[in-house]
């Protein structure tokens, strides 16, 4: 066993460091628990890993001028519909993601209750609503956490939010918290102040005095930062750091992503899926459209086409879509009643989510809302359900419990059911 | 037609509503900390939990000087304290950061923390934000300096009119909190008037009856129709970008126009919508249930409902009701608990009432009484819950309270100090203070750094409850900032120079008074505010031995560990 107060001269590796950490003993056996092999895996392996790419419309798109449009109706508003490569019709300000119409389906029916910004969007995130006694965690942390031994390579971290902060991990802890950069990739103070070998020596230090409050039974965030330092340490030494980079793409690629943030977050997001990154979110924020809904709209409806389709057909050229698992929603809808301000407000009891990708049946278009879109008239789908449909496409079992720290059983995506039509 | 004497009657109730609370001055600190603590002792009987051991004074030290002045305590700072007897150091203390050497770093402190609940950390911080947060944490600071009882620093931002900007005639810090609110009908406004003041959340009852407790659809209606004279105003910065706002008030007619009752009263009215599709009319009403109306009829004014400024200012009459109401206290004083303590004894704190009750009934109520007998004095309250029993424990479990752990999401039994993140302010200060980080920088490009490393936690969710996150939690972002950033560059300096120029650990390492041991000691002192254990010091020399003997670089390798470790992050 290795002394933790040797002065061997030698470099510290990311693993000796580990070590270290996981050696002081209040971290015990299972905090620190890398069973993961250094030696890059092979390609056939790689190919095989799964991802989920959730496209965030933050604050909460009006999924009625985009999926689920009701010409005619007073509450329509100006945009058309046109016919998709599905079985289904979307917003003529939507051609390009129209030709991948059979590679995508929308569930029409989604009906939630939360219809306040913080509410629903940790609801959509979790499938749970805001408790004071529990911090449920994110979808994003629950499958990082479930897919991390299928990635054993992988030295970044298992949840990237690109551009926005998605939500936190609960009680999974620190060490599955998303991971956020913004749309440029740009990794902030990831080069050490000090060389390879000396970076080693501080390290051993600071495991001596972390270890030493860790193990004094303080609570967990003692020994959850520990963690963290660990996972920080692995990103800083990793050559796969390189995933972040999105300059390095071809002009070409750039081009078809679009030149807007969310387009750019969605090349990334292609990078990190093919590094093998579990889950990524990448955040379009603005959709909080309470006035002059259609002329935002304008530039909004373009940026998402583009960036989503590029990203759906590139994952598609590259093998990947069939492992990837793809997300579009928001925290809500919008309401079909357009106020005195030009504009849609929050609603949440009819709205649309789209999804395809990991397998899933494409082009169908799930459930229905009524003419005015303000109910829905078929089974409703809840953020559980959603959630339940992309576990199934994961292959994770929905008979999966987590504890949560007081003890509660908890089931994956809090207990909802797959739907069907989705499922091959 | 009034009568005159009436109107003077009326404007006699008008002063004494509007005056601040008296304080009482048979109330005592010393009655107000005990019944405290027997009340916890009891607590912690009823609970059949042991509570940890009282908390180590250095540790103490760095833990109050954090939640009081927003960072840790320097080396003469903690040489000071432990000077002091020790049975009474701790009060000498508290004493002393609540008196009027700390003056201006308490109150910057407060203010910082008040901005933060007003406006969030990203208000004024975009070109197209209302706010102008340099005159919100002035007018905070001042408010904070003169210790403002609470009543009437409420009444200030609830009741503010005039431009942020202070160029303007019409200045006012305090109408920052407002500014950014009115839109959308004041729905933003009403909600966290509601928060704050009243710990109350309203804003789902917006759109339908809360599903989990009695509040209604109407409470929310209600309680905005008080905000209806009030209007927005834009101002355009005429040679830059930037927009900032004025809050002005207006006679409110009505959202219909002008309505008068068959008795020939002016009711000023407001509509909303209920699921079901029908429209319900609103009057100012307070969340209690009292109408404005039975108010202003008791003070002799027969139409409580009109709109009309020169009848009644609905802004100023809810600053009373909230004055007045038991909520105001009971929110103050959990919400200044849980700042202290990690967690309320109702939590959330913006979310009070029958459907949440609190953990220590007694306890919240103890503690509000003696707030509104002291004539809701901050300070006070303050030095009651940092003086407490709960104050003073360890953070390590004992062996009969290692449950007592809110963060495994059991109820909180005040047994013993819960762990929790600093704030990046926090750390931000504390990294600058302990290691004079700063020193060579001129004022304001120690601003800038400060201000920068700040930003770039914080993620603005753009909406229009004016959501934000921050990733300063703990997180891979937050541990790379720590590691390898710019100001952990200046901190881990070794430039020469005479001592007002450089950092802390060049003070050290050039120091030839100082023996290698002592130095040692000092940054554990700096960081922790504790000395070295034996295994520490050991492997400090077994790195000094690998260095061939160059002390400044291995105090470099041990500084920046220690403000890289659990132990420096956290408050505890």
């Amino acid at each position: 066993m290795r002394s933790l107060f040797n002065n061997t001269p030698a470099g510290m590796s990311r693993r000796h460091f580990l070590d270290h950490l996981a050696g002081s003993a209040a971290l015990g056996a299972t905090a620190l628990a890398f069973g993961r092999t250094v030696e890059a895996a092979s390609e056939t392996l790689r190919r095989n890993h799964k991802s989920v790419v959730l496209l965030w419309m933050n604050g909460g798109p009006p999924t009625i001028d985009m999926w689920d449009l009701k010409p005619g109706a007073p509450t329509g508003g100006p945009l058309n519909p046109i016919a998709t490569t599905g079985d289904y019709q979307i917003s003529e300000a939507l051609p390009n993601l129209a030709k991948l119409g059979d590679r995508l389906s929308i569930v029409r029916s989604m009906s939630t209750r939360e219809a306040d910004h913080t509410r629903g969007r940790y609801y959509l995130h979790t499938g749970y609503v805001p408790n004071p006694n529990v911090v449920h965690p994110s979808y994003g942390s629950v499958i990082a956490h479930e897919l991390e031994n299928s990635v054993p390579w992988l030295e970044i971290p298992p949840f990237v939010s690109i551009g926005g902060s998605s939500e936190g991990p609960g009680f999974l802890g620190m060490a599955y918290a998303p991971f956020q950069v913004d749309n440029s990739g740009r990794v902030r103070d990831a080069q050490p102040l000090v060389d390879e070998e000396r970076m080693s020596d501080r390290l051993r230090l600071l495991a001596e005095i972390e270890g030493r409050f860790a193990k004094q039974r303080r609570g967990a965030a003692a020994g959850e930062h520990a963690k963290v330092l660990g996972k920080t340490v692995s990103l800083m030494r990793s050559d796969q750091m390189v995933a972040f980079d999105v300059d390095k793409e071809p002009a070409a690629a750039k081009e078809r992503y679009g030149d807007s943030g969310f387009g750019r977050g969605c090349l990334l997001a292609r990078r990190l899926v093919e590094a093998g990154v579990p889950f990524v979110e990448v955040d379009f924020g603005g959709w909080d459209l309470h006035d002059n809904c259609f002329t935002q709209l304008e530039t909004k409806l373009p940026q998402l086409d583009r960036g989503m389709s590029a990203l759906v057909s590139d994952l598609d050229e590259r093998g990947l879509l069939q492992n990837t698992v793809i997300l579009c929603m928001g925290e809500f809808g919008r309401t079909p009643r357009i106020n005195g301000d030009a504009g849609r407000d929050h609603y949440a009891r009819a709205w649309s989510a789209v999804v395809g990708g990991g397998g899933l049946q494409g082009g169908l278009a799930i459930g229905e809302t009524s003419s005015d879109g303000m109910a829905v008239e078929s089974t409703p789908y809840s953020s559980e359900d959603l959630m339940a449909t992309v576990c199934q496409a994961l292959g994770l079992s929905l008979d999966r419990k987590f504890t949560s720290l007081n003890g509660r059983p908890m089931k994956i995506a809090g207990g909802g059911t797959p739907i069907s039509e989705l499922i091959v | 037609m009034r009568g005159a004497a009436l109107a003077v009657a009326a404007m006699l109730v008008l002063a004494v509503g509007r005056g601040a609370a008296a304080a009482d001055s048979s109330l005592t600190d010393e009655d107000v900390v005990s019944r405290l603590d027997e009340l916890l002792k009891q607590s912690w009987r009823d609970a059949g939990v042991s509570p940890s051991p009282t908390a180590p004074d250095g540790p103490w030290a760095r833990r109050v000087c954090l939640d009081l002045i927003g960072r840790v305590p320097t080396l003469d700072e903690l040489r000071a304290f432990f000077a002091e007897p020790p049975h009474e150091r701790r009060a000498w203390l508290v004493d002393r950061l609540l008196g009027r050497e700390y003056t201006v770093e308490r109150s910057r402190w407060d203010a910082t923390q008040w901005a933060i609940l007003l406006v969030g950390r990203t208000g004024g911080m975009r070109n197209n934000s209302p706010i102008h947060r340099e005159s919100l944490e002035a007018y905070l600071g001042d408010e904070m300096r003169a210790n403002r009882p609470h009543d009437e620093f409420m009444r200030e931002l609830v009741t503010a009119t005039g431009s942020v900007r202070p160029e303007d005639p019409d200045h006012n810090g305090a109408a920052n909190f407002l500014v950014d609110k009115l839109g959308d009908d004041a729905v933003q406004a009403t909600a966290r008037t509601a928060q704050l003041f009243l710990g109350t959340s309203v804003q789902c009852t917006q759109c339908h009856n809360h599903p989990f407790n009695e509040q209604r659809q109407n409470q929310f209606w209600e309680l905005n129709a008080f905000f209806r004279q009030t209007r927005f105003q834009p101002i355009r910065e005429e040679d830059s970008n930037r927009r900032y706002g004025r809050v002005v008030n207006r006679d409110f007619m009505g959202e219909a126009g002008r309505r008068v009752t068959l008795e020939g009263e002016e009711r000023a009215e407001l509509y909303y919508e209920l699921r079901n599709g029908r429209l319900k009319v609103a009057y100012p009403t307070f969340i209690d249930g009292t109408p404005l109306a039975d108010v202003m009829l008791d003070r002799g004014v027969d139409e409580g409902d009109s709109g009309r400024l020169d009848v009644v200012d609905r802004r100023a009459e809810l600053a009373d009701l909230i004055a007045r109401s038991d909520e105001f206290a009971r929110v103050t004083v959990n919400r200044e608990w849980a700042r202290l303590l990690g967690y309320g004894m109702v939590r959330p704190p913006e979310d009070m009432g029958p459907h949440n009750p609190p953990s220590h009934p007694e306890l919240l109520q103890t503690l509000a009484d003696a707030f509104v007998r002291s004539g809701f004095d901050r300070s006070r309250l303050t030095r009651w819950i940092v003086s407490s029993r709960a104050y003073q424990l360890d953070s390590r479990a004992g062996r009969s309270n290692a449950d007592d752990d809110p963060a495994a999401g059991v109820t909180p039994a005040f047994s013993r100090f819960y762990l929790r993140q600093l704030t990046p302010e926090q750390i931000y200060d504390s990294l600058v203070t302990a290691t004079r980080a700063d020193e060579g920088l001129s004022e304001e490009e120690a601003d800038r750094a400060r201000r920068r490393w700040l930003r770039q936690f914080t993620i603005d969710q753009g909406n229009d409850e004016n959501g934000e996150a921050t990733t300063f939690n703990g997180s891979i972002s937050q541990t790379l900032a720590m590691m390898n950033s710019r100001v952990m560059r200046r901190a881990t300096n070794l430039r020469g120079g005479d001592y007002d120029n450089q950092t802390l650990l060049a003070s050290i390492a050039w120091d030839d008074t100082l023996s290698d041991a002592e130095r040692i000691d000092r940054l554990y002192l700096a960081a922790l505010a504790r000395k070295p254990t034996r295994d520490e010091l050991r492997l400090a020399q077994s790195l000094l031995a690998k260095r061939e003997g160059d002390v400044a670089e291995t105090l470099r390798d041990v500084w920046w560990a220690l403000l890289n470790s659990n132990e420096f992050i956290l408050n505890h």
